[in-house]
């Protein structure tokens, strides 16, 4: 009972947070100075002209009734039409959306999966300086901005070895059977690699460390001692007994990387024309492009919000000892 | 702080007692090296006008008044090289370390101090002032950052303080968080309660017993955001939303990639200003990690 009622809270809170970065998002783009229809609008418009495409925009009512109308229109999955393209915007979202999903998740699978058994490798050998020079790699990792890594390993494994195309999602003339076929031909796939890489070799740092320092937690705890008395190999007691239970948390974690990732995607499809909604959203701020830039921040902050739920429940279900209170 | 202030020369202790609570982690020989390259950089910020041979902006020519545009490290004196326009590589990452401390302490000091007062005032007076503040926090915690940073720099005039606006508006949600739940822990300790009982205001507890304990854990989150600044500055500099009159690292990363600097193998000109970003920040990694050593002494890493 009360486990549903907690759920209920979050879910309350979750329209809270989407309410108010919602009206964040309107109160940023409508009170910023300039004309929004600036870019809209020919020089040789007359008056009257820009007023019709003004009232035609609904631009020239007052701002609380503008806000109900997009509220409104947002609830219908309506996000106006882009300034640049003359197409709705909420099309050209969903049509970019794929493409920043696949990098994001095949980027942090790859990490994960490399972070885990890194992580629970250098709890194994604690103490060594094979343990020290790697965790120091491990921060140097971290604090490299991810679109200088993404420079280096396009100016390394593209330009100079030519193992890569520089770019995009597609080589020009190569034909692709519908959706599935594109996403899982070869082309594709070379093209990903690159930018994959640059955002996997970021990220794994996070699972690593989570990893270790549970496992170094967890070899603490009575059973793992127990488990050594009892004579079993270290190996058995590394892999059967301490990595199982310090995989969870780091499990829940994957959520909030899948946040943060789509962050760091702006930066990171930038450097390699990636066409995904991170360099949308930066070259419709760049053209003025406000529709679709306000709609391209949406989709990346609803993902967030959807993700950071995610996490919460997560961890409240795998360690029910967290109430919800 | 009237109170504070005009009491404290009496009372030395009490400056020491408060600087006592930052205890730099001296025992950690990574938190000595990242103490060592802040220095570094520090006093290379101040003294790059005699440090740098070239202006950073300015387009040089050789001898023969040819420009002296993608020269290779070496060439006519110039140690990094220079860039397609004829300016000095080396000056530009020697004046580059102005803007990125300038950047990562001003916003550091920002976030550990918003997140600082508003962690101690939600876990201190509890009730709905602590339902609002958190309420807050979550609503920050929905905000995606560096596209919220994207879409301010865009609107604001292009400066280097957009990054530090961003992050006192966005980025003080973990501190504060921690920090509450950190005062929750202290608000009901025995020298709290007796403090309240014998008659000291709430402002002076939480200057005098509350502060102090968290203060610690306000200098790690402000060490890490030196690090997320310098990051951040770089990107939205190299997305071009940055300053083009200042220079920093990722203006420099940004004026290579659009030089084409990667197809020609330019590695002396993109290479070192990435060096430096990660000196710095991992500096800062390692005093933070330094911290964590002095916080939290059972995990021991």
């Amino acid at each position: 009972m009360t486990q549903a009622k907690a759920i209920i809270s979050r879910l309350l809170q979750l329209l809270l947070v989407l309410w108010a970065v919602v009206t964040i998002l309107f109160l940023l783009f409508r009170l910023m100075p300039g004309n929004p229809m600036a870019a809209y609008i020919d020089p040789t418009f007359t008056a009257e002209q820009q007023e019709a495409l003004m009232a035609q925009f609904g631009l020239d009512k007052p701002l609380w009734s503008q806000y109900f109308t997009y509220l409104g229109n947002l609830l219908q999955g309506e996000m106006g039409y882009s300034f640049r393209y003359r197409t709705p915007v909420s099309e050209r979202i969903w049509a970019l959306l794929p493409n920043t999903l696949i990098l994001t998740f095949s980027s942090l699978i790859v990490a994960y999966i490399f972070g885990i058994l890194a992580g629970a490798w250098l709890a194994w050998r604690r103490g060594s300086s094979v343990e020290k020079i790697s965790l120091t790699a491990v921060l140097t990792t971290r604090a490299m901005p991810e679109f200088w890594l993404g420079m280096v390993l396009l100016a390394v494994f593209s330009f100079w070895l030519g193992w890569f195309p520089a770019g995009g999602t597609r080589s020009p003339g190569v034909e692709y059977s519908g959706f599935w076929g594109f996403y899982t031909s070869a082309d594709f796939l070379a093209h990903l690699a690159l930018p994959a890489a640059t955002l996997a070799i970021y990220s794994q740092g996070l699972p690593l460390l989570l990893m270790r320092s549970n496992m170094l937690d967890v070899m603490k705890e009575d059973f793992v001692t127990m488990a050594r008395v009892k004579g079993l190999s270290k190996w058995t007691v590394v892999v059967k007994h301490a990595a199982r239970n310090a995989l969870l948390p780091v499990m829940t974690s994957f959520a909030i990387s899948v946040g943060y990732q789509l962050q760091g995607n702006v930066v990171v499809e930038s450097v390699f024309s990636w066409p995904g909604l991170g360099r949308e959203l930066v070259l419709a701020v760049s053209a003025s492009d406000y529709p679709l830039a306000q709609g391209a921040f949406l989709m990346i902050a609803v993902v967030v919000i959807l993700m950071n739920l995610v996490a919460d429940l997560l961890y409240a279900f795998l360690d029910p000892r967290i109430s919800h209170a | 702080m009237p109170d504070y202030v005009a009491t404290a020369p009496a009372r030395p202790g009490r400056f020491r007692r408060f600087f006592s609570g930052i205890r730099l982690p001296l025992n950690d020989p990574f938190a000595i090296a990242g103490l060592i390259i802040y220095a570094v950089f520090l006093l290379t910020a101040i003294f790059a006008y005699q440090i740098a041979p070239y202006d950073p902006t300015e387009i040089l020519y050789s001898e023969s008044y040819d420009l002296a545009a993608d020269l290779r490290p070496g060439e006519e004196g110039h140690i990094l090289g220079t860039t397609s326009l004829g300016r000095d590589i080396f000056s530009q990452i020697i004046y580059g370390t102005r803007s990125a401390l300038l950047v990562g302490s001003t916003a550091a000091v920002m976030v550990a101090l918003i997140g600082t007062v508003v962690g101690v005032t939600a876990g201190y007076f509890g009730g709905w002032v602590e339902t609002v503040l958190m309420r807050l926090a979550d609503i920050a915690f929905g905000i995606p950052f560096l596209p919220f940073v994207i879409v301010l720099a865009a609107f604001l005039e292009p400066s280097i303080w957009n990054v530090v606006i961003a992050m006192a508006l966005v980025l003080w949600r973990d501190t504060a968080r921690v920090i509450r739940s950190q005062v929750l822990t202290l608000r009901n300790r025995g020298y709290v309660e007796a403090a309240r009982i014998s008659g000291s205001s709430d402002f002076r507890i939480i200057l005098r017993h509350v502060a102090p304990n968290v203060l610690p854990m306000s200098f790690l989150y402000g060490s890490i955001a030196i690090g997320w600044a310098i990051l951040t500055e770089a990107s939205i500099s190299f997305l071009g939303f940055g300053d083009p009159q200042s220079i920093s690292w990722g203006y420099m990363l940004q004026d290579a990639f659009a030089s084409q600097a990667l197809s020609r193998q330019a590695y002396y000109w993109f290479v070192p200003p990435g060096v430096a970003i990660i000196l710095v920040v991992s500096a800062g990694f390692f005093i933070s990690r330094g911290y964590e050593n002095i916080l939290f002494p059972k995990l021991n890493r």
